[in-house]
């Protein structure tokens, strides 16, 4: 059981990257990646959000559409799920941990109908998964989600500085690179 | 059939209400109450994020502004009627009151340098930053002092007021700088300074070696010879450190050091030409009250005798404007040299 938590965990982050394998979220990815210190805000919040959606959709799903046979309105209901969600915790945040908001709560809007998150929530119960490995997925895929927007600021950051010609400056050398990581992470395929 | 629509759509109306009641409720209960006057305000600041106040973000500022009691005048960006509108929002000013009239600066680029391969060490190839560059043999110029040329200035610059121009030397549009002074912080070689954008004579170099030193590594920059200083009739320039500086409070931009400027280092704004001006009579209107023979400092006013009609010695006459300005007749025009 714990082994297969931990393959789940490793899975998430490195072998099914949202954004560098399943190329979802790509919005942030590129959005929020020109400097480290954003990168890392949104990172978090990502993550944050993906745990809290992880298990507030399952909970749905397990208590809700599965007895009332109303499996097909998930997506729809997963957003509304998520998005309450995140603008709830968004007030919490505010009244109760004005430090955590100043550092994430720029980001949390910008997440509400983020497609990894809902990405997220589809494929934990897409793979049959219980409360528990849900919440382990969503942990993990929100993590993957935070190092590949950090090592895409890195290398963003560096590039700011680095001649570049004319005219793939900006978006376009993002995306170049962004494919080259993306090739990059196929590496860890069958890694478990 | 129907009661699987029924109760799809019950599920989901209700799955909505649900939620949406429990935001109502969030709304209310955890509500976070923000002092109204920092929204007003923060409407009335120029909304760029520039950080010039040296706070993060003009939301940050409002908030010092209106809690902390920070002067509005810590933005260097914003207008000065929005300025008086926060002044008087927050009760500092009473509506009507007189104000100063505010000095507006913009950025000004100390070097004129020219880029011609004579006054280079090496070819810089390497990252385009101007940081990059100086650390390598203090850049690729011969001269100390010279832009880089680099663009750092360009790329700090959060309102698109630089751009590299001819010479590899930045320009700054007038227009559109604000000197929130981002530029000054990012110059490595601390050429840019902010200065009032209504003079037009500058001092185009920030050179402080010896002028024979200056004189081997460009071919404009200042060499301290101090003949500036001697034609300024407003003591408005002084030499200090091998280097002429201008007083802007007391330049009236007449451009006498300009015309005389053996290094072409002073320079007059938007005027490449210029070669300095001088003081032009008019007879008819004049009726030799020899003011103009006394204000002037140069000796180039002809007559000292009451009722004689002066001239104007063009030789000796820097065009400092001195006459002009006392002619009781206001008889003597300024013309620029051709």
């Amino acid at each position: 059981m714990s082994a297969s938590i931990i393959s789940i965990f490793i899975v998430a982050i490195f072998i099914e990257n949202f954004v560098l394998n399943q190329i979802l979220g790509l919005c942030p990815f590129i959005g929020v990646s020109n400097k480290i210190d954003s990168a890392v805000g949104m990172g978090l919040a990502v993550t944050f959000v993906m745990v809290m959606a992880g298990v507030a959709t399952w909970s749905i799903q397990a208590f809700l559409l599965v007895p009332l046979q109303l499996e097909y309105l998930q997506t729809i209901s997963f957003i509304l799920v998520i998005a309450s969600l995140v603008q709830f915790v968004e007030m919490v945040i505010r009244k109760t941990a004005p430090a955590l908001y100043q550092s994430l709560g720029v980001f949390l809007p910008l997440i509400t109908t983020n497609c990894a998150v809902l990405g997220v929530a589809l494929l934990n119960i897409k793979k049959n998964y219980g409360l528990v490995e849900s919440a382990v997925n969503s942990f993990g895929g929100g993590l993957g989600f935070f190092f590949a927007l950090i090592i895409m600021a890195g290398i963003r950051e560096r590039l700011d500085v680095s001649e570049i010609p004319e005219a793939m400056r900006g978006a376009p050398i993002a995306f170049v690179t962004a494919g080259l990581l993306a090739t990059a992470f196929m590496g860890f395929s069958g890694l478990v | 059939m129907l009661t699987q629509i029924v109760s799809a759509v019950l599920v989901l109306g209700v799955l909505g209400f649900i939620f949406g009641a429990i935001l109502s409720y969030a709304s209310v209960k955890f509500e976070v109450k923000i002092d109204p006057q920092i929204e007003k305000t923060l409407e009335l600041l120029p909304g760029a994020n520039c950080g010039g106040c040296g706070f993060p973000g003009c939301a940050a500022m409002a908030e010092a502004i209106v809690t902390k009691g920070v002067p509005v005048g810590t933005c260097p960006v914003i207008s000065s009627l929005n300025r008086i509108k926060i002044e008087e929002l927050l009760g500092l000013r009473k509506p009507g009151e007189e104000v100063k009239k505010p000095v507006v600066k913009a950025a000004l680029i100390k070097c004129n340098g020219l880029d011609t391969a004579e006054y280079k060490k090496f070819e810089y190839m390497g990252v385009p930053n101007c940081q990059a560059a100086v650390l390598l043999q203090n850049g690729p110029w011969l001269c100390p002092h010279r832009c880089m040329g680099l663009g750092s200035c360009v790329a700090a610059c959060p309102f698109d007021a630089i751009k590299i121009g001819p010479q590899h030397l930045p320009i700054v549009d007038e227009d559109k700088c604000t000197a929130c002074g981002r530029c000054v912080l990012a110059c490595p070689k601390q050429i840019i300074e902010l200065v009032d954008k209504e003079k037009v004579v500058h001092v185009k170099c920030n050179s402080v070696e010896r002028g024979a030193d200056t004189r081997k590594v460009c071919k404009v920059g200042c060499i301290g010879c101090g003949l500036c200083v001697k034609v300024c009739a407003y003591d408005a320039i002084k030499v200090d450190n091998n280097l002429a500086h201008i007083d802007y409070e007391k330049c009236v931009g007449c451009g006498a050091c300009v015309a005389k400027c053996p290094q072409k280092t002073i320079i007059m704004e938007d005027k490449p030409q210029f070669k300095g001006r001088v003081a032009l009579i008019d007879q008819d209107a004049c009726i030799g009250c020899t003011i103009c023979h006394k204000v002037c400092k140069f000796s180039a006013v002809n007559g000292g005798t009451p009722k004689e009609k002066h001239s104007i010695i063009s030789e000796k006459c820097v065009g400092c404007g001195l006459c002009a300005e006392k002619c009781p007749k206001k008889c003597i025009s300024m013309v620029d040299k051709a």
